[in-house]
């Protein structure tokens, strides 16, 4: 490459310039708003910090996506973070330790080590909200509200939710006696709702022929509210914890219902994309012309145990520049006020006042290419009789 | 956008064993594709197109959601190896075999196996799992020249009845795969279209 191009980014990195980065800032603004208004506390948590805290409770898949380098000062391997929600985990286990209801947000730049879709950024501006130390229905309904919220103040329309339970598959996987390799072989056949090569697998490990049967019809339990009957159908006479999980699938849809009113919620009971983190119910929301999910988010109580103190927790995560790529934005760019050199005597107060009241105002620059128009001005200010006025520029 | 319903399809064996399926669950496409320079095609029903792309582009296609399904050979799913995409039936079409193949008079020789093939993907995992170290040698086609002129001892290939195999003096050894055409689906597409996109898997699932 030759030097005059050293300044292209890496691949799936990109900055964001006028006037979408200050329409970004509002938008993660109004976000992180709406969750203070819900009592959740915003966090601040390390861009980089030791891997084997980063990475504690968390599945190989985030392992593979996080950046690694060395620390000069210790020798430890660090991690830069590519998802936020194990490091405020470890915030609220670690350092919070209070035993009430922990409500926490956060919003940052996170890292990849690979694109998540193709095309897709390696750096996402992760902005989520997580609560801890309640393990009922309410907070994950409280959650999934606040998801559906999240997109509809970034004006995206025609959302439609996905949600799936973990624990039905991790009491399924029990009941199959399965091993470790095998499991790994199911859930991945699960996800592509590969039917024939899922058959063959439990063929060739002889699964009973009604766990076999129960198994690939998992696969099929998609689709709108119908499927809670049908899969109660379906498990009825298998096993009463997966009969409790879709139960708890229903209870959190009804609750969410309540929070936001026109909400299009689906099941789907085999689709366990996202982080292997999770072990209870789990979300997805998709939305039109986006081939992948636009934000995630369920249940992970595990991570907690893993950090040496057992705590409930649920929450949802998207990228708000995603979000604000696919948002529907009033432009809010404001009418600008040339003033002349700043050297002229009662003009700083003028522009000073100008601005209290929320103008925007710029001072010409001695010897400046460009006059107001060309620098984006529509309005100027001219001494009128000794005193400062403004005029429009036409 | 929820009603319409784009399929990605490559022209060829693929293409010429799916239009059948597809009349036989009411899809005729307006034009004939093979004769068609239109890379989209409408079809008797308003609301489904075909978009013609090549063999190895249709999972990216479904994948990015510029189609929301599409056909595609097992041995091309395996290379492109996303859990980003539904693969949910297997429509039996254009059936052959990935299979490693040598020459008949072959004679181990000392050093590395080279092995010639398009699948470097599905070759090394192959031989990964069998615990071999190989060099890879990605050919784009023709593969059976490779051992003939000494650029590799084996190769993986796809092999249908065996003759092209036979008259350039190679037998085959292994079978790693049998190989079919899948149904495909994006995942998004699939929630959002899915009632269309249900009705044309069970539809499909009966004839096949």
């Amino acid at each position: 490459m030759s030097d005059s191009k050293s300044w292209i980014l890496p691949e799936g990195i990109e900055e964001v310039l006028p006037p979408h980065a200050y329409q970004l800032e509002l938008l993660s603004r109004k976000i992180i708003d709406q969750f203070d208004s819900w009592g959740y506390e915003l966090v601040i948590p390390p861009l980089i910090e030791y891997l084997d805290s980063l990475l504690t409770g968390t599945g190989k898949d985030l392992d593979l996506k996080t950046f690694k380098i060395t620390d000069q000062l210790t020798g430890r391997l660090m991690g830069v973070r590519a998802d936020m929600t194990p490091q405020v985990a470890r915030i609220d286990s670690s350092l919070i330790k209070r035993d009430i209801p922990v409500r926490l947000c956060y919003f940052g730049t996170t890292l990849h080590t690979r694109t998540r879709t193709l095309g897709g950024t390696r750096a996402p501006m992760q902005i989520g909200t997580e609560l801890y130390g309640h393990g009922g229905v309410e907070s994950d309904a409280e959650i999934l509200s606040l998801m559906l919220m999240t997109l509809q103040i970034s004006g995206i329309r025609n959302v439609y939710v996905d949600i799936g339970h973990m624990g039905i598959y991790r009491r399924l996987m029990n009941l199959l006696e399965v091993t470790t390799e095998q499991e790994a072989i199911i859930f991945s056949l699960l996800q592509k709702k590969a039917k024939t090569e899922l058959d063959q697998a439990l063929k060739s490990w002889k699964i009973s022929p009604k766990l076999h049967d129960v198994t690939l019809s998992l696969m099929e339990l998609y689709g709108d509210h119908t499927v809670l009957d049908e899969a109660r159908k379906l498990f009825n006479k298998v096993d009463m914890t997966i009969i409790n999980c879709i139960d708890e699938l229903e209870q959190i849809s009804d609750l969410t219902q309540k929070h936001v009113k026109d909400a299009s919620l689906m099941y789907d009971l085999s689709d366990l994309g996202g982080y292997n983190y999770h072990n209870a119910m789990m979300f997805t929301a998709y939305t039109h012309g986006q081939g992948q999910g636009i934000a995630f988010g369920g249940r992970y109580d595990d991570i907690g145990k893993e950090c040496g103190r057992f705590r409930p927790a649920t929450g949802f995560s998207s990228d708000v520049k995603l979000l604000y790529e696919l948002s529907v934005h009033e432009d809010t760019n404001k009418s600008v006020i040339f003033a002349p050199g700043s050297d002229v005597p009662g003009l700083n107060d003028a522009v000073n006042d100008l601005r209290k009241k929320g103008e925007k105002v710029i001072y010409q620059l001695s010897g400046q290419a460009g006059d107001a128009k060309t620098m984006g001005c529509d309005r100027e200010l001219y001494l009128d009789g000794g005193r400062w006025k403004i005029r429009d520029l036409s | 956008m929820t009603s319409s319903l784009t399929i990605a399809i490559s022209k060829g064996r693929i293409l010429d064993d799916t239009l059948p399926l597809l009349e036989k669950v009411g899809i005729v496409p307006e034009e004939n594709p093979d004769k068609s320079r239109k890379l989209i095609l409408g079809t008797n029903q308003p609301d489904i197109n075909l978009i013609i792309v090549r063999a190895t582009d249709v999972p990216t296609y479904v994948e990015y959601g510029g189609a929301d399904v599409g056909i595609a050979g097992k041995d091309i799913l395996l290379e492109h190896d996303s859990s980003e995409l539904y693969e949910p039936l297997d429509l039996g079409i254009a059936k052959c075999r990935l299979m490693l193949a040598e020459l008949v008079q072959y004679k181990t020789r000392n050093g590395r196996l080279r092995v010639a093939t398009k699948y470097t993907r599905t070759t090394r995992k192959y031989f990964t799992e069998q615990g071999i170290q190989v060099e890879i040698i990605k050919l784009y086609g023709s593969m059976e020249l490779a051992p003939v002129l000494g650029l590799a001892d084996k190769i993986v290939d796809l092999v249908d009845t065996g003759n092209t195999l036979k008259a350039n003096g190679l037998k085959a050894t292994d079978t790693i795969c049998e190989i079919s055409s899948r149904l495909i689906v994006n995942k998004a597409a699939m929630k959002i279209k899915r009632d269309k996109i249900k009705q044309l898997i069970s539809s499909l699932e009966k004839i096949v």
